[in-house]
């Protein structure tokens, strides 16, 4: 496999951020009720990192070693203010769901973790693929999270009404654990569960 | 009085930053494979969130918010965009302080901490608190109950799940839920008991 499609790639399954880099597990929790919050947060992440990916790699030379955390929160932070910005003015429903979550992005372990792992090492061009790859390694787990919590949770998909709750007069009684917080991590478990079974190479040895 | 009494067990127990918020989950993941680094991360950040809260609140009220600078003169100013860079600014600072302190006092603490101790700078608990302060209006008196609920919550939850992975180490899981995946899911019936505190109130 070639080097650049497997600084892509790997991040969707074998060196996933969320189940196996252990990186940005609170917002993939927290804004998982709903489908298309999911999307519009994966949306934001990708700006980010990719940009930051970017930005941090092209100074990668002029940034000082004892100073370079701040530094890196400093370009994080702005692109943050940014995208929090854009969302507020353009989509404001979805930036009123998403709350204090896209503040939040400035200490989402993996744009501070790609940022020291990969772009202070590697030239822009590679950076950014690497940005996009762990970017869409992130938005793959949000959006199959969010799928589950809010199919059997709600009985919606996008807002819409996949299957009719006793509510509204239909058959589906809505499971309300999947709305609050434990099933999140339920079904995070089981999706790490999933993987590992399916690539033996990434268990690990002890609890 | 009361009302401080009930923000703060509100903070801690109903709206748990870990359990309830998914807040700060990174290190609480990742140091709780031990009661002991657990308590001293668990007490870093509970410190590191009772002084910077208040502080952010502080720079809130009196520099950025709408018509917060009126006192300077400038009544029409806005400066609640850049909460953000101010906010982490502020806990960046703090946090070198805190690894400095316990660098000079514990350096056998400082040692088994190792990189979360800079890493508490990126928690989202930290930062979390302070744009819920913001969110909520809270006023500076009303804060100081808040980040101590907030910082005791996660304290708690932390040594909670440590003592619990502590015990799992002899048990037999099957192979692919070996670490993480077990580690999720006993987070997960952990937060289905904290779900029993809520509409707590005094």
């Amino acid at each position: 496999m070639s080097n650049t499609k497997k600084i892509l790639v790997d991040p969707l399954h074998i060196n996933n951020p969320i189940t196996l880099q252990v990186l940005g597990i609170c917002s993939a929790l927290a804004v998982t009720t709903k489908l298309e919050i999911a999307f519009v947060m994966s949306a934001a992440l990708t700006f980010v990192l990719v940009l930051s990916n970017v930005i941090i790699s092209l100074l990668r030379n002029a940034i000082p070693p004892s100073i370079r955390i701040i530094t890196q929160l400093a370009i994080i932070a702005s692109l943050v203010i940014i995208a929090d910005q854009v969302l507020a003015a353009f989509a404001y429903q979805a930036s009123k769901q998403l709350s204090v979550f896209v503040g939040l992005i400035i200490t989402n372990c993996i744009v501070m973790g790609r940022a020291e792992a990969f772009a202070m090492a590697n030239p822009p061009g590679a950076a950014a693929i690497d940005g996009l790859g762990n970017s869409l390694g992130y938005s793959l787990i949000l959006v199959v999270v969010a799928f589950f919590r809010e199919l059997f949770g709600s009985g919606n998909l996008f807002g819409i009404e996949i299957m009719q709750t006793v509510n509204n007069g239909g058959w589906y009684n809505p499971n309300g654990i999947m709305v609050l917080s434990p099933g999140a991590f339920f079904i995070i478990g089981f999706i790490i569960w999933v993987q590992r079974w399916i690539s033996p190479e990434v268990q690990e040895e002890t609890n | 009085m009361i009302e401080y009494v009930n923000l703060f067990l509100k903070a801690a127990f109903v709206e748990n930053m870990a359990l309830a918020f998914f807040l700060g989950m990174c290190s609480f993941l990742a140091v709780s494979k031990k009661v002991e680094t657990a308590v001293g991360l668990g007490l870093a950040v509970m410190f590191v969130l009772v002084i910077t809260t208040p502080i952010n609140q502080l720079i809130y009220d009196f520099l950025l918010k709408d018509g917060a600078l009126a006192w300077a003169g400038y009544p029409d100013a806005d400066l609640s965009f850049l909460g953000l860079i101010a906010y982490i600014s502020v806990i960046a600072a703090m946090v070198q302080i805190v690894e400095m302190a316990i660098d000079k006092f514990s350096p056998s603490l400082y040692a088994s901490l190792g990189v979360f101790l800079p890493l508490i700078a990126v928690n989202c608990a930290i930062l979390g608190s302070s744009l819920f302060m913001v969110q909520r209006e809270y006023t500076f008196t009303e804060t100081i109950p808040f980040a101590l609920g907030s910082g005791f919550g996660f304290f708690i939850a932390m040594v909670a799940l440590a003592a619990i992975r502590e015990r799992l180490k002899y048990s037999q899981v099957p192979g692919p839920l070996r670490g993480l995946g077990i580690t999720f899911i006993t987070t997960g019936l952990m937060a289905l008991g904290f779900q029993i505190f809520g509409g707590i109130q005094l």
